[in-house]
């Protein structure tokens, strides 16, 4: 065979091969996103925060190391409490690995916490109203790294809960923070305390009342597990307050 | 057959061997304990994860780079010191030559993958037991049922088999990073023009999904750029496939589904690619 036949031929069994196995590709890639696997975009934006050599290793399918580089230097950034450059490198990194729990929440954290009383802290700026405004939009950063993670990791109940913590400390949004626990509650791995907490701030949620009496009520007869002094104490409340018949109440023995 | 190619996968082990590819494992092994040493400060959690992220990376890095470096030089050098002459003008044919070759560069591979694996199993293991030793010690006043929790939490974090399956990923990647080079030595000019070429189909086989959806969803484009986008991605191999490992280090559930027909693929890769280097490699002018 005449060596440009040859590489007609070889060219035309690479392009076939090409064709076949486009439709197997395609279904894998289907298959990656159901899992909620390769769901990152390697945008121009990212490209302009982590410079072009981190952004060509992401693409050469080093994106975990990159993330991993990242977070080590927010590490650094945090020791020398560079707030905003730390919220540069969070963004950067839970672009680059958004199925990482532990980066969101831990992220989320150091803004909502750690950079927002440092905010109001801060000495250097003498004007209250500005310090203020800085702590809640650390807030704000903390709140919204949560709530990405969360769109990313939908079957996470670890950051519901830190969300349900968030609101309720940060925000005092007390029924965001029920229904926040109540999500986290569901998920699969939950630990028992959630549903608890779920109750606790539904008590404190203005109109939820009587729902969080019912969920306070049946929690503490599931059992001595979960008879918690706040649960009894919340149960016995929300009857004065419900103004529940003394009948329909707890019995004393069961509130003992 | 399988005896020739059995002898020429021998001849090929021991001759990469012996230009000491393997002592890449000791920047290995001091960047993974280096880097242990390094992540003990910040929390279990973020050291484990940054571990595996560090040691997975560093195992795809060095394979890839192996699986291509390796590869591109053993035709040119065969040729060059005329041992490919001595070889084809006994009873053996040019396929069995070529498998001999791809054998020796894949048992490479496999032993390289495997000895990084252990290195970074055995620094994962010393720093697991670490984490519990100490967390044991502080938390020793806690009930037995909360203890037990956290000590499960601790060695959830650190001890994950699914990282098995990164590693098996990787290792079918360099093999197709192998079989690529080969197919590409058969008809290059230069040990440099393979190298060049290989990383080069390297960088764009991981931007080949990128092309191949552009290709299939984009309206707006003339024809001139879907025609240029068809033809990467049907030429290039789509590597991106192959990068589960972002995942699993994560802790991100890989169906078994998923993770065998990933592997499939790469053995479907490596067959193609095989057998166009044979189909070359046959009619070449040695």
């Amino acid at each position: 065979m005449r060596p440009a036949a040859i590489w007609v031929v070889a060219l035309s069994l690479l392009l076939l091969f090409g064709l076949l196995r486009m439709p197997v590709e395609h279904s894998l890639e289907d298959t990656r996103k159901d899992a909620n696997l390769h769901t990152v975009t390697l945008d121009i934006s990212l490209r302009e925060r982590i410079g072009q050599l981190s952004y060509a290793a992401a693409l050469s399918g080093f994106r975990s190391v990159v993330a991993a580089f990242l977070w080590i230097e927010a590490h650094t950034a945090w020791e020398q409490t560079a707030w905003g450059r730390m919220a540069g490198l969070f963004e950067s990194v839970t672009s680059l690995q958004p199925r990482s729990l532990i980066y969101w929440d831990l992220a989320s954290w150091h803004m909502a916490w750690n950079a927002s009383i440092a905010a109001r802290e801060n000495p250097a700026e003498p004007s209250e109203f500005l310090r203020l405004r800085a702590e809640r939009e650390y807030h704000r950063l903390g709140r919204d790294l949560l709530e990405r993670g969360i769109a990313n990791n939908p079957d996470s109940h670890l950051l519901h809960e830190r969300l349900g913590v968030m609101l309720r400390d940060k925000f005092n949004d007390h029924c965001g923070a029920a229904a926040s626990f109540a999500a986290a509650a569901e998920k699969e791995g939950a630990p028992a305390y959630v549903k608890r907490l779920a109750a606790y701030e539904l008590a404190a949620c203005p109109g939820q009342e009587r729902a969080a009496y019912e969920k306070l009520r049946a929690i503490y007869l599931l059992g001595e597990e979960e008879r918690k002094p706040r649960v009894r104490t919340l149960i016995n409340e929300l009857e004065s307050k419900l103004d529940i018949p003394p009948a329909d109440r707890l019995a004393p023995e069961e509130t003992e | 057959m399988t005896r020739r190619i059995l002898a020429i996968a021998s001849a090929t082990w021991t001759e990469l061997v012996r230009l000491k590819v393997f002592y890449f494992l000791v920047i290995f092994a001091l960047l993974v304990i280096g880097n242990s040493f390094f992540l003990a400060r910040f929390s279990f959690e973020e050291e484990f994860q940054m571990l595996k992220d560090i040691a997975l990376g560093a195992m795809s890095i060095f394979s890839s780079l192996l699986a291509i470096l390796a590869t591109a030089t053993l035709l040119p050098k065969d040729v060059e010191d005329r041992t490919i002459y001595t070889i084809l003008a006994k009873p053996v044919s040019r396929t069995e030559y070529l498998l001999g070759k791809l054998a020796g560069v894949f048992l490479l591979l496999t032993l390289s993958v495997a000895l990084m694996g252990a290195v970074f199993a055995v620094v994962l293991f010393f720093r697991t037991e670490a984490q519990l030793h100490s967390a044991a010690n502080e938390m020793a006043q806690l009930p037995p049922a909360e203890l037990t929790a956290a000590l499960d939490r601790i060695r959830a974090a650190g001890y994950d088999p699914a990282l098995l399956a990164g590693g098996a990923v990787i290792l079918v990647k360099a093999w197709l990073l192998a079989a690529l080079t080969l197919f590409i030595s058969t008809f290059a000019t230069s040990t440099i023009f393979t190298t060049i070429t290989a990383f080069a189909a390297y960088f764009i086989g991981h931007l080949q999904a990128t092309a191949r959806d552009y290709w299939m969803t984009s309206t707006d484009s003339g024809f001139i750029t879907k025609s240029l986008l068809a033809i990467v991605a049907l030429i290039f191999p789509d590597l991106q496939a192959f990068n589960l490992v972002d995942d699993i280090v994560v802790g991100a559930t890989v169906p078994l589904s998923l993770l065998w027909k990933t592997l499939a693929l790469g053995a479907a890769y490596i067959a193609v690619y095989t057998a166009l280097a044979a189909a070359v490699f046959h009619h070449k002018e040695l």
